[in-house]
């Protein structure tokens, strides 16, 4: 067997070990964990394989959460049924946004997107849509119980359901990657022009990425909503795209498994900063995101992969 | 009703003119190094830090104004030299993540240093409407600062060599490099311009929407529309720009969406411009040899 095949089932076997004995507090930031590595993966299949740097997928994060928080308090719809709907409504407004993405180069899609993320807030707390958003005040969602009488607290089934969910989402993602569809991503990122010569559709690849990416850090954003039990404006502002981005970096911008670090990453350090000073964890994430960016371009993951190659090497 | 039209567009041209301001000094970095500095307003919130931590250790107002735009200037120096220098020729990638590691560490230094409570900040001016009711005095007073700065700057540029000799090094590094210009310090020297007129904007700003971490956080974004609608390599035309957005930014939020969405008004013309016209009214279209 493979040896990426191998670390993916210990990964796997490792995250469901501690349902048995974490308590329910630490097994719900296990789940963020779960979730901040979907809605990284998203942004990590925009920036990291296709090149378009995106500052603004709290946005995609917030459109998720609030998708899955309406049908459940508006319609009674089952949380597990949110997800396919939440997938297909960020689907579409990211390739919405990817459209005049196409035009935007770089730095000016980064802007554009920064921009989105400050907006955010204010555009979910518009009166208009006041009824279903509830607001200011925001929505507040139960937390489902595990299915067919299994002998499980809610945040143990929440664990194993969002880890079920992430594993699909991976696996799509590894495969998409590998293939001709991942290639196409990463030419267009590495040579536009060359790209183009070769018979790509830089429009048509371009905005399903945005599409796809979407769709990923909206569903992240569902289970977010799930696992938290509660949606407000204030609580997607510009920071959880920072947050994301400092996430994507820190993992590695184009290494499938540093999302999982980049995750770990913004769950625990500022648990762990808080303890210092309200300014710290801030403060922290800029010192390494920068730190980041001198030392180990490609990210922990990328780091990790280069050590990997050069033991294989010498074997 | 004519009356309430002047009387928005009057005070759109004076929050017009801190716009105008913060894109003047995005612009500035951005023609040097095209950089866009996404640290900009935390770098100005934090000058305006240092002008009330002087003012409330004793010292008449103006003299705090001027400490805290030369430290700015200083901050602003060092970080080029530091943090900009080893980028010059990296990825966008590494530049954005870089600014915005920039962002969070200066946020944060401000909440840390000054607090996270939000505070008032003093007006130099008087506290009366003035031309006919239309403006108050502190509105007054600091379009003309504003006005004096970009007069200044624009003097700067057209009139003295260094200015002469740091718009050869944006305009072409190369041959100004040949010709003996130090285009290093001299992009260093920009950021230090830039840093020194967020601070005045900074100033400016804070009687009107209180002085807090984030404070910055919507002017920037208007900035922005307003550097890209005149033009993001125009200081001119983002000069103007941030005027226009100002005046849009009233009228719209008066007449047209209402306060609570204004900023995604900025986001609006962003995208407008950028899709419509990515050079905006005054820029120049660049072309690359491939």
């Amino acid at each position: 067997m493979r040896a990426s095949r191998v670390i993916t089932v210990l990964v796997l076997l490792a995250a469901i070990v501690p349902v048995a004995w974490f308590t329910d507090y630490h097994l719900f930031q296990l789940t963020m964990v779960v979730v901040y590595a979907i809605a990284i993966l998203g942004l990590s299949l925009l920036t990291g394989f296709n090149g378009q740097i995106s500052l603004g997928h709290g946005a995609f994060y917030a459109i998720g959460a609030y998708t899955t928080a309406i049908l459940m308090t508006t319609w009674e719809v089952p949380y597990w049924a949110t997800l396919p709907v939440s997938a297909i409504v960020c689907a579409l407004v990211g390739f919405l946004l990817g459209l005049p993405a196409l035009r935007l180069g770089g730095l000016y899609l980064a802007l554009t997107t920064f921009a989105l993320a400050v907006a955010i807030p204010q555009i979910l707390k518009y009166k208009l849509f006041e009824d279903w958003t509830g607001g200011v005040q925001g929505l507040v969602i139960d937390k489902p119980d595990a299915p067919f009488g299994l002998p499980l607290s809610p945040d143990q089934w929440l664990y194993l359901f969002t880890l079920a969910v992430a594993a699909v989402l991976y696996v799509i993602a590894w495969n998409i990657v590998r293939g001709r569809i991942g290639r196409a991503m990463m030419a267009i990122r590495d040579h536009a022009m060359a790209a183009e010569a070769m018979g790509i559709n830089l429009a048509m690849v371009k905005t399903r990425a945005f599409a796809l990416s979407a769709m990923y850090t909206g569903l992240a954003g569902s289970l977010g909503a799930i696992a938290v039990q509660f949606v407000a404006p204030d609580s997607f502002g510009v920071f959880v795209s920072i947050y994301l981005f400092v996430g994507l970096v820190v993992g590695g911008v184009s290494s499938i498994g540093g999302t999982l670090i980049g995750a770990a990453f913004i769950e625990f350090v500022p648990n762990i900063a808080d303890k210092v000073s309200k300014a710290a964890p801030g403060a922290v994430y800029g010192v390494i995101l920068i730190a980041v960016m001198f030392l180990i371009p490609g990210g922990v993951g990328g780091f990790l992969l280069g050590l990997w190659r050069k033991a294989a090497k010498a074997r | 009703m004519l009356q309430g039209v002047i009387h928005q567009i009057m005070s759109g041209i004076a929050t017009g003119g801190i716009y105008a301001s913060v894109a003047l000094a995005l612009v500035m970095i951005y023609q040097a190094t095209h950089h866009v500095n996404f640290a900009q307003g935390e770098m100005a919130t934090f000058s305006t830090y240092i002008a009330l931590t002087c003012i409330n250790l004793g010292f008449p107002y103006w003299v705090a104004f001027a400490i805290a735009v030369v430290i700015s200037f200083f901050i602003g120096l060092a970080i080029e030299r530091i943090l900009m220098r080893p980028l010059a020729n990296a990825p966008v990638l590494a530049s954005v993540g870089v600014f915005v590691g920039l962002l969070l560490i200066i946020n944060s230094l401000s909440g840390w240093f000054f607090d996270y409570t939000i505070k008032q900040f003093p007006s130099p001016f008087p506290d009366r409407p003035m031309l006919g009711g239309y403006l108050s005095g502190h509105e007054l007073g600091s379009t003309a600062v504003t006005l004096i700065v970009l007069i200044l700057v624009y003097l700067f540029f057209r009139h003295t060599r260094l200015g002469l000799a740091m718009r050869a090094a944006a305009f072409n590094p190369t041959s100004a490099r040949l010709v003996g210009v130090r285009v290093g310090w001299m992009l260093a020297l920009g950021w230090g311009l830039a840093a020194a007129i967020g601070a005045v904007a900074g100033c400016m700003v804070a009687p009107v929407v209180f002085l807090d971490p984030n404070m910055m956080s919507g002017i920037l974004l208007y900035a922005f529309a307003g550097a890209l609608l005149g033009g993001i390599d125009n200081p001119l035309g983002a000069v103007l720009g941030g005027f226009a957005v100002g005046v849009i930014e009233n009228l719209g939020g008066a007449y047209l969406v209402g306060t609570e969405l204004k900023l995604t008004l900025a986001l609006v013309i962003i995208v407008a411009v950028l899709t419509v016209r990515p050079t905006g009214l005054m820029g120049r279209k660049v072309y690359s040899r491939v």
